[in-house]
């Protein structure tokens, strides 16, 4: 079963500069990332991940009216903002609820659970022309 | 559906009623949880196998009346639910075969096939996978993932088997928005695929925490919701005994051996709590002659196998529960060993209730300067200031130091009672403040 881990900080732990080191190394946090992601993938459970640019660089689109209309900004004005995310496939909330513990950023931030719907793939529903709903 | 024994050969005539009644009364009350639990687990989906569990009482009270009450109910209810599980399973996906008449057998398919052959063999369940079964289910109406209150109603719905509009009733909430706070849980567990089987010890020494805790809500959710209906124990604490010692029966642990004490101890003077013009009695002004004394040893006996290790929340309250229960009436409580026990659950669970009873341990060991001390930071809390427990604590320990501002401490304290019962206690309360001086050191 495929879950979201949806990745949240608070803004001001992403562009805070003062806890990063001064010299400009490696603080942990980078090296912990590949600890993570190493792990994940030694597991066979990684789908797929990334790290998201700040909430500053986001462009939120809306269709209204035939119109086209952009925002400067994420979609929700919340403290939290979204700044990665994993797909990991495991076969139960607790293994996921497990992986989403061990992030680097679960010490500081926080991470979204979300079950993916089975049978939603993308992929799957392009070939298969299926829409799965989720019940 | 053929039940797993015929009725007993000497016996052509139907069944005595009486006695099918009370079998379908014990497969109730001994079987019902388990066999939802086998259900469920085997289901992944609590809701269908709550049907089916429906649909296996059904077809007892149809048939037990006369083909007789077969010799290993549970194993039969347990076959039963699982069939009509399959037979709600293809009426679902066939909704052409949507008629009572259409059962499972006559419409064989390889995956059905595969699910019967299970059933015959692992139904008649042993102790121990009985258990596992129902811890399990346990588990998972108390996973950490579910909001406190969905677990709570989960549990009563599930483990004890309460319908809707009942828990409803004890919980003081709409039936309406209990039912989709069901719905809604339910379709959680399923949609996120939280487990039905049981994790690994180290992990359900963990869950526990919440399992009691559930419990433990379960039967002061009840206590609050029935203040209005005064005189008499509300049935939910009962039900939460009930459960208590299921999990107790299942993990005695230390902690839930507590848990189950205190529960016990606290319903043991149920009877007591309120007199006939119906206020509220404190402890010391309860009749102590209606406090069930078997409930009190039953406690004891509880409380004295534990001990091997540092005690957790609940022995601790049940310790104080019991040292109360011990003294009757003119005699005091050993109130120095009771200031120890609050000072350590207070390290544990400083909540506003335990500043309060430290408080007022501390007071009548004579350390109603300590007590001031305690309390006067937390009154200070605007969240705080009207909690009735720290203002009657406060009143009492002004009036210890011979304080000037006692009298208006009383006041203000009997004010933040909302009930008129508890205002009255908090008066009565007042007047005995004033002569504490007078008793002897314990």
């Amino acid at each position: 079963m495929n879950y979201v881990l949806l990745i949240a900080n608070a803004p001001d732990a992403w562009d805070d500069t003062d806890t990063r080191p001064p010299d400009g190394t490696d603080d942990g946090v980078i090296s912990d990332w590949g600890v993570y992601a190493r792990a994940l993938q030694a597991a066979g459970v990684l789908v797929a991940g990334h790290a998201l640019h700040g909430a500053s660089d986001a462009t939120t689109v809306r269709m209204r009216r035939g119109e086209r209309l952009l925002t400067d900004g994420p979609f929700a004005d919340t403290e939290e903002h979204l700044i990665g995310y994993f797909v990991i496939d495991v076969p139960d909330l607790d293994a996921a609820l497990g992986w989403a513990a061990q992030m680097p950023n679960a010490r500081t931030g926080a991470i979204e659970v979300r079950p993916a719907v089975p049978g939603s793939d993308a992929a799957t529903v392009a070939t298969t022309g299926k829409s799965p709903s989720p019940s | 559906m053929r039940p797993r024994s015929r009725a007993r050969p000497d016996l052509e005539l139907t069944p005595d009623a009486a006695e099918v009644e009370a079998a379908l009364g014990r497969a109730w009350s001994e079987d019902r949880t388990a066999v939802l639990a086998v259900v469920a687990r085997r289901l992944a989906d609590l809701g269908r196998a709550e049907d089916a569990v429906q649909d296996a009482f059904a077809a007892a009270a149809a048939t037990w009346p006369t083909r007789g009450v077969p010799d290993r109910p549970g194993a039969w209810l347990t076959t039963t639910a699982w069939r009509a599980a399959l037979d709600r399973e293809r009426r679902d996906r066939f909704p052409v075969l949507r008629k009572p008449e259409d059962a499972v057998h006559d419409f064989p398919d390889a995956r059905t096939t595969t699910l019967m052959a299970l059933d015959h063999e692992t139904d008649d369940l042993s102790d121990s996978a009985r258990h596992d079964a129902v811890l399990s289910l346990i588990l998972t109406c108390c996973h950490p993932a579910l909001a406190l209150e969905a677990q709570v109603a989960l549990t009563l719905r599930h483990v004890v088997g309460l319908r809707d509009h009942a828990i409803a009733d004890r919980l003081l909430v709409q039936p309406g928005t209990l039912t989709k706070r069901l719905v809604r849980a339910r379709a959680k567990i399923k949609h996120t695929a939280i487990s039905f089987d049981l994790p690994d010890r180290t992990q359900i020494e963990e869950r526990l925490h919440g399992v009691r805790l559930v419990v433990y809500l379960t039967f002061t959710e009840g206590y609050v919701a029935a203040a209005g209906a005064k005189g008499r124990p509300p049935p939910v604490c009962e039900e939460a005994i009930w459960l208590a010692r299921q999990v107790h029966e299942l993990s005695p642990d230390e902690e839930t051996t507590g848990l189950l004490a205190l529960l016990l101890l606290h319903h043991s003077r149920a009877s007591a709590r309120w007199d006939d013009d119906h206020s509220m009695l404190g402890f010391d002004e309860q009749d102590h002659s209606l406090w069930d004394t078997g409930l009190i040893e039953e406690a004891a006996e509880l409380l004295g196998t534990t001990g091997a290790a540092e005690p957790g929340p609940y022995q601790v309250q049940a310790a104080i529960a019991l040292l109360h229960s011990r003294a009757t009436r003119g005699h005091q409580p050993d109130w120095s060993l009771l200031t120890d026990l609050y000072a350590s659950l207070y390290r544990m669970t400083p909540s506003p209730s335990v500043a309060a009873g430290y408080a007022v341990a501390l007071n009548r060991t004579r350390r109603s300067q300590q007590a001031l001390a305690l309390l006067e930071p937390l009154l200070d809390d605007p969240r705080l200031a009207r909690h009735t427990g720290l203002r009657v604590a406060h009143a009492e320990a002004l009036t210890l130091s011979d304080h000037k501002d006692a009298a208006a401490a009383w006041q203000h304290a009997s004010d933040t009672a909302t009930d008129p019962a508890r205002r009255d206690a908090v008066l009565r309360r007042a007047t005995r403040a004033g002569q504490l001086d007078n008793e002897p050191m314990p």
